[in-house]
């Protein structure tokens, strides 16, 4: 593999990764909580398409749309609506005592179809002609650091040619980390996971927690879905669901990294790495493999390449259950719902 | 002031009258079909009973499309009984999907390789012994891990189902012969594989399939030693460990079967639907299932209602699109706002909600 390859497979790998890291952390903070939230691909399919129409909104109707509103609008947008979606998801879970796994599913079927469905009407309420496109907003969000991506040389070509939101995510990863782990209420929000009758206990506002950790772990994995719209597919909507399989690597990532976002920083590059393999398998390892295999052409062997994200997560899952390290376990009430009168 | 009662409090109601759940959730199914007709209506201006008519239309319009509803709702009905032993033993499969599609390959690989070359009924019947084999083998593996180290149960098997959705994408590669990265319609004049005309009808057999699961999956779980050691492990493990229950063995046993009947889905669907193998012939079905199992609190006849409902709801909705153009994800809107609203109305079906009296204060 040559220089140029390796580079733009380290390039899709990044921008895959940010969506799937973005969607890891919401899901993190979720899952700290208690809520395993299966409804994370589809508030990042609504995420996408919030951005996108609030954007499309504002370019479309504005006088005239500067680049700085665009981004505003589209990100505050992604976060009312995934935030909605959150708060739904904990309305049920908490409040209406729902089952995580049922709610979270339908989550996912209400987002995927209502985001795909906007995607194709959204095309007939901008008058029907061509692609809906926010060519601002999304250039916007595209654009690279000053200074950093163009003067350092190797360094800017490698590691600051990319997105500034790029760099937002990884720092996202670390504050996440920093407030699970330093902070009192990022302390206090691990134990209402862990073990809630004992938070309780203690004084803590469980129901008050586990609304703000869903509310907030819906609006950051949204910010995946935006980030996919408006860097990967340049400000327009395609109806393959891309995002929602972004989305549940999202999930795996949650396992693989041991619920610590710090992880999710070089774990959701590898997934991007290992998602985009395919391209770029060096011929010869294809060649082997073909004949291993007793098959004739190499795209065959995509398919296979494309799996190799969730072995990963299998494997992690079995090795961390198996290891029984204390500080690599899922929170203890992880998908168990709490009432507090049928302790 | 001191002992001013809450404004609402909540308390259990486990032994409601059937009469009132039955109300209580029709008025739920009212409310998400006033919200999803809304959401319809601000997009499209339709007047919602034209859009009644319409999903009507779509799923009971002729004697056809009733088979149609009847059989994918037969189909949806087979994964819903197939989750339900998993689930009673609070093990969460939502593999299904990835269980029924490994089967459906296992069936189709069959055809491609075996069709004229053996008798057809050997041929259907090894379809389906392969396709309950490795679909079983696809529910135990996880639930080998979940047996042996308690590794999550709910991830690991929502990983397996991405797992078979390559392997079937890299067998579609396979036997596509046109490169268009799609199978076709597998014997198409020939029918061999396919599963039999009963009375004249497609169909028909797929539904009885689904009957006779429906009964033995009732039978197994309320009346066999095995349903009862289910039963227990799902109240409480420890329990179950102190009446001498090997739990390892039943969870790995259980998850054997609700992968095994994934697997006899899986084969319906490729011999009796859509005759073809691609990653979307279960259609996300294996999700909904789960939802269908549970909202029918694991009762297999209840089962039956709901999944004729969501394939109404499904068939309707699509209707809907193709009648006003607009494209046919409104299907999963409806079906979504359907479930999350089914699902509040099980907190007011178990619970009682009390409001502070005027006395009380």
């Amino acid at each position: 593999m040559d220089y140029a390859n390796l580079l733009a497979w380290i390039t899709s790998a990044v921008t895959f990764g940010t969506v799937i890291m973005l969607g890891s952390i919401g899901e993190t903070i979720n899952q700290k909580a208690g809520g395993l939230n299966l409804g994370t691909p589809g508030i990042m399919m609504l995420g996408g398409m919030a951005s996108l129409t609030g954007a499309f909104l504002y370019e479309t109707r504005a006088a005239n749309p500067n680049a700085f509103m665009g981004v505003l609008i589209s990100i505050v947008s992604t976060i009312v609506i995934c935030g909605l979606a959150g708060f739904i998801y904990a309305l049920l879970t908490v409040t209406l005592r729902a089952n995580q796994n049922v709610t979270g599913l339908s989550l996912t079927i209400l987002g995927t179809g209502a985001a795909n469905f906007l995607g194709g009407s959204l095309m007939k309420l901008s008058g029907g002609v061509g692609q809906i496109n926010v060519p601002i907003t999304s250039r916007a969000i595209r654009a690279s650091i000053p200074f950093l991506s163009e003067k350092l040389g190797f360094l800017s070509e490698t590691i600051f040619k990319f997105g500034w939101f790029v760099y937002v995510t990884v720092i996202l990863a670390i504050t996440a980390d920093l407030f699970l782990n330093k902070t009192s209420v990022g302390l206090n929000l691990r134990a209402v996971g862990e073990n809630p009758a004992t938070a309780d206990a203690a004084g803590i506002n469980v129901t008050r927690y586990k609304y703000l950790s869903f509310i907030a772990g819906g609006a950051i994995a949204g910010l995946g879905g935006m980030f996919y719209v408006m860097d990967y597919t340049k400000g327009t909507w395609a109806n393959d669901s891309i995002i929602e399989a972004l989305g549940w690597l999202a999930v795996a990532l949650v396992i693989f990294t041991t619920w610590k976002p710090r992880n999710s920083i070089w774990g959701a590059y590898l997934f991007g790495l290992c998602y985009w393999l395919f391209l770029y398998v060096p011929s010869g390892i294809n060649a082997v493999l073909l004949k291993l295999m007793k098959i004739d052409r190499s795209t065959y062997l995509q398919n296979l390449y494309q799996m190799i994200p969730y072995l990963v997560t299998v494997i992690v899952l079995i090795f961390v259950s198996k290891k029984k390290k204390r500080e690599n376990q899922a929170p203890g009430a992880l998908g168990v719902s709490y009432f507090r009168e049928e302790r | 002031m001191a002992n001013k009662q809450p404004l609402i409090r909540i308390t259990k109601n486990d032994n409601r009258p059937l009469w009132q759940a039955v109300i209580i959730r029709a008025i739920f199914i009212v409310l998400a079909l006033v919200v999803s007709s809304a959401f319809i209506y601000s997009v499209t201006k339709l007047n919602p009973a034209q859009i009644f008519a319409s999903m009507y239309k779509g799923a009971f319009g002729s004697a056809r499309r009733t088979w149609i509803t009847l059989r994918d709702a037969a189909f949806m009905l087979i994964v819903a009984l197939a989750l339900t032993p998993a689930f009673k033993m609070r093990f969460w499969n939502t593999g299904a999907e990835g269980q029924a599609l490994i089967g459906g390959l296992a069936a189709g690989a069959w055809m491609i390789y075996f069709s004229g070359k053996i008798p057809t009924a050997l041929l259907i019947v090894l379809m389906l012994v392969s396709a309950i084999a490795i679909g079983a083998l696809w529910g135990f593996i996880p639930g080998y891990f979940k047996a042996k180290y308690e590794t999550n149960e709910t991830l690991f098997t929502l990983m397996m189902n991405y797992i078979a959705i390559q392997i079937v994408e890299y067998f579609v590669d396979i036997w596509d012969t046109k490169g268009s990265h799609s199978v076709g319609i597998i014997n198409m004049e020939s029918e061999i594989g396919w599963l039999p005309n009963l009375f004249n009808n497609q169909y028909v057999l797929i539904v009885i399939i689904a009957l006779i699961i429906m009964i033995a999956i009732f039978v197994y779980l309320t009346f066999s030693k095995h349903g009862y050691e289910i039963t227990v492990i799902g109240e409480s493990v420890n329990t179950a460990k102190y009446a001498g229950i090997n739990v390892p063995k039943v969870i790995m046993r259980t998850m054997a079967l609700s992968g095994a009947i994934c697997g006899i889905a899986g084969f319906v669907q490729v011999s009796g639907i859509s005759h073809t193998v691609s990653k979307g012939i279960i259609g996300g079905r294996g999700f909904t299932s789960i939802i269908v199992a549970w909202l029918s609190k694991l009762n297999p006849f209840i089962m039956t209602v709901f999944s004729v409902f969501l394939v109404f709801l499904e068939k309707g909705a699509t209707q809907i699109a193709s009648d006003f153009n607009f494209n046919q994800y409104a299907s999963s809107i409806v079906t979504g706002i359907m479930l999350l609203f089914i699902l509040a109305s099980e907190f007011f079906i178990n619970y009682n909600v009390i409001f502070r009296k005027k006395e009380d204060r």
